[in-house]
């Protein structure tokens, strides 16, 4: 069979072609495929890499493309690490990744666990809670910096009438205690509808028989939810913590459109203070420093979440 | 017979298309922020049209935008402008990096006189070095940072008799900063015709040039130098002198006290905003949006007053803002650029330029005996530009624009440290940057 099909193929194959691999290996042919692949690879990928790691031990600055460029060794390194400015943003990105994570973990798991339960518009509030995650980050940025206002939002108002308080008393955006928790907010409210879909999709993998096996061995509902909703959900809860902690690592346009980055310092993320090094003060070299610092930090991190994540799926 | 006739026509046409784009025609592109003068422009340059046969389009860009979308457009050799109305402190790096081509000699070509224009206009938009007879733009646009207040509330006689009991003074134009927060403090959170109403709105922004806009009015008039005058920059002393520190102060104590709830990333349009829907007794703002405060429903006519910066215990300053007008080197059209750049220096032009709300930096038009009088914010203007001062204009701008925002913004708006704290680390962030262009 296999041979005949080869035979077909070596016939309908055009003679001259024939002719020009004649005599190439199975090897050679294979390499002949796959070179103007790893050449891609190699020119988007690998040499920018290479690129950016050799930048970051000299003094470039792509606004000056005629100036000296001098190799200082690891200074840009010594800068970052000891740059109390950097920590800072580190400490703002940690807060918001912690919270935000734990906040849709949460609510996203409780939003599936109800909509798993069969009751009567199932489906028109599954519609409308995706609703947020349809919208456009930079959308949802400009309209929430309205919904904060003081004087006119109505967050403010919201708050307001159910502490009694002066809506104008407070400002999400533009207080120091507040504006991280002001991004957390957002972020949660627009990506906690993706958490609900993974999680959903989680319970509805599980097996009726195992729950009716359970009820047969007379377990309590709290019993069946520990032992066996939560560890065959946990595999998807996990897939969707790495999915929305690489997505919020990097989190640019919604926190640039709500707070810029401030007040201060207090909502200036990583993806946004490395933004600022390298195409607005133009320190190329020192900016290529602190992506290769992060870059090591998230593929670490990352790595090591994906082992734990197998070692639960082969449980 | 027919035929030939129409093949000569035809013949005729294409030879008259072919040549006609030769003589004239060239397309122009001119790049700008998008503001209300920028429109003002686009009426302005049909005159040009009309009379050159060049066409013109406009690139303008919003200006939390400007400097970031047009400096990349000039670092990269970009040719979309041929004539760049860029902020005044771009002039050293569009001079030192060959974005700009020097005038000089089409200056002294065509009769163009520096002379012929306001002073702090040709030092601020088209000199580099400063202070050398070397000019890369023409002054296009003078502006500078005013403030313009609800006269109609400054002359309700309750309020009148109530500050006069409070300050003891009349609630009047302040004289000083120092009056100007008074003033702001009096207003803050009053209730004026069943409205909660707010003292002032001042430069809180972040992200662009705005906070740096807005301190400086006040760091400048409490003593702040850029560099030791006799040492260029030699910044320790100067920058974070005492003087420095108290003007750094009294802006945050301003903001502190007597700005509208929400207003940490506040700049030219939010204030704005903030003016005409009644929010504020006071705005701090550029001059460009007087005529529109002027001729605004809400607010205008009699209803507001302009005045300049007030002075401080250090001087008497203003800053800068507006723009010069000039000649892309990588622009595949520099001669119908340079057409434009003489039609626009005319006199006339710039008379005309003035009434459609763009404010001209020619003498004969400011010194015009007409011309106070000719619009509520003219004297006003007048007496701001002659107090101007304004931000580095070095090569280097944008890096240290930078720290500058971030140094103020953390201090003023998020409170982290002290005012001393914040311009020392401006020293430091300064002297980097200068060190790094080799200059220290």
């Amino acid at each position: 069979m296999a041979n005949g099909i080869i035979e077909r193929a070596a016939k309908s194959t055009p003679a001259p072609f024939a002719r020009k691999i004649k005599g190439l290996s199975d090897r050679a042919i294979a390499w002949i495929f796959i070179t103007p692949t790893i050449i891609i690879l190699l020119a988007v990928n690998i040499f920018p890499l290479i690129w950016t790691i050799w930048l970051s031990f000299t003094n470039y600055k792509a606004n000056r493309p005629n100036a000296d460029v001098k190799w200082i060794g690891l200074r840009n390194y010594e800068r970052i690490l000891t740059d109390s400015d950097i920590w800072l943003t580190m400490q703002a990105t940690a807060h918001f990744l912690i919270w935000t994570l734990v906040l849709q973990v949460l609510i996203g798991f409780a939003l599936a666990w109800l909509i798993n339960q069969k009751f009567k518009g199932n489906d028109l509030w599954t519609t409308i809670i995706v609703l947020p995650m349809m919208l456009s980050p930079a959308v949802v940025g400009n309209f929430w910096t309205f919904l904060y206002q003081p004087q006119i939002g109505l967050f403010n108002y919201v708050f307001a009438f159910l502490t009694q308080s002066d809506p104008t008393s407070f400002s999400m955006i533009g207080d120091v205690a507040l504006a991280p928790w002001s991004i957390v907010i957002v972020d949660t409210w627009m990506w906690t509808p993706f958490v609900m879909l993974i999680c959903l999709a989680g319970l509805r993998s599980i097996p009726d028989y195992i729950y009716e096996a359970a009820e047969c061995d007379r377990a309590s509902k709290w019993r069946q939810f520990w032992t066996i909703t939560v560890p065959m959900v946990l595999p998807f809860l996990m897939l969707a913590v790495l999915f929305r902690g690489i997505e919020n690592f990097k989190m640019f346009d919604l926190v640039v459109q709500l707070t810029g980055g401030g007040p201060g310092s207090t909502t200036e993320l990583t993806s946004i203070n490395l933004k600022r090094e390298a195409f607005e003060k133009w320190r190329t070299g020192y900016s290529s420093a602190y992506a290769i610092i992060l870059f090591v930090t998230v593929f670490g991190l990352a790595s090591i979440y994906v082992k734990a994540l197998n070692k639960v799926k082969e449980r | 017979m027919k035929f030939k006739r129409l093949t000569t026509a035809i013949s005729a046409a294409c030879v008259a298309a072919t040549l006609a784009p030769t003589a004239h025609a060239d397309d122009l592109t001119l790049c700008w922020a998008a503001w209300d003068p920028a429109n003002a422009l686009i009426e302005l340059s049909k005159d040009f049209e009309g009379k050159s046969g060049h066409n013109m389009s406009f690139e303008f860009v919003p200006w939390p935008n400007f400097a970031d979308r047009m400096l990349n457009e000039l670092n990269s050799g970009g040719k979309l402008c041929d004539l760049m109305i860029g902020d005044s402190q771009w002039i050293g790096l569009g001079a030192e990096a060959g974005h700009y081509i020097k005038l000089n000699d089409f200056f002294d070509a065509n009769n163009i006189s520096m002379g012929d224009f306001i002073p702090a206009t040709v030092t601020g938009y088209s000199e580099w070095p400063k202070g050398t007879p070397n000019y890369w733009a023409l002054p296009a646009f003078g502006d500078v940072v005013g403030w313009t207040y609800r006269k109609d509330w400054f002359n309700r006689a309750d309020l009148k008799s109530e500050f006069k009991g409070k300050y003891g003074r009349e609630l009047d134009v302040p004289n000083s900063l120092a009056e100007l927060k008074d003033i702001a403090e009096f207003f803050q959170g009053r209730e004026i015709d069943g409205k909660t109403v707010y003292g002032a709105a001042i430069y809180t922004e972040r992200g662009s040039e705005g906070i740096t806009m807005g301190v400086t009015n006040a760091l400048y008039n409490f003593g702040f130098e850029y560099n030791n005058p006799n040492k260029p920059y030699d910044l320790d002393g100067f920058v974070n002198s005492d003087g420095a520190v108290a003007g750094l102060e009294y802006y945050k104590a301003l903001y502190d006290c007597c700005t509208p709830p929400g207003s940490s990333d506040w700049y030219m349009s939010e204030n704005i905003d903030a003016y005409k829907s009644g929010q504020v007794a006071l705005q701090m703002n550029f001059a460009f949006i007087w005529p529109g405060v002027h001729a605004d429903s809400n607010v205008g006519g009699d209803k507001s007053g302009y005045f300049p910066n007030p002075a401080g215990p250090g001087g008497h300053f203003a800053q800068l803002g507006g723009q010069g007008i000039s000649v892309v080197s990588y622009s595949d059209s520099k001669d119908a650029a340079l057409e434009y750049i003489k039609w626009f220096a005319q006199p006339e032009i710039q008379k005309q330029w003035w009434e459609l709300g763009g404010y001209s930096a020619l003498r004969a038009v400011v010194e015009d005996p007409g011309f106070a009088s000719s619009q509520p914010y003219a004297q006003t203007f007048l007496d701001s530009m002659a107090i101007v001062k304004d931000f580095w204009a070095e090569p280097s701008y944008a890096s240290l624009l930078l720290p500058m925002q971030d140094r103020v913004h953390k201090y003023v708006i998020a409170g982290e440290g002290t005012a001393k704290e914040a311009l020392d680390a401006l020293v430091d962030d300064w002297t980097e940057v200068f060190e790094d262009e080799g200059k220290l």
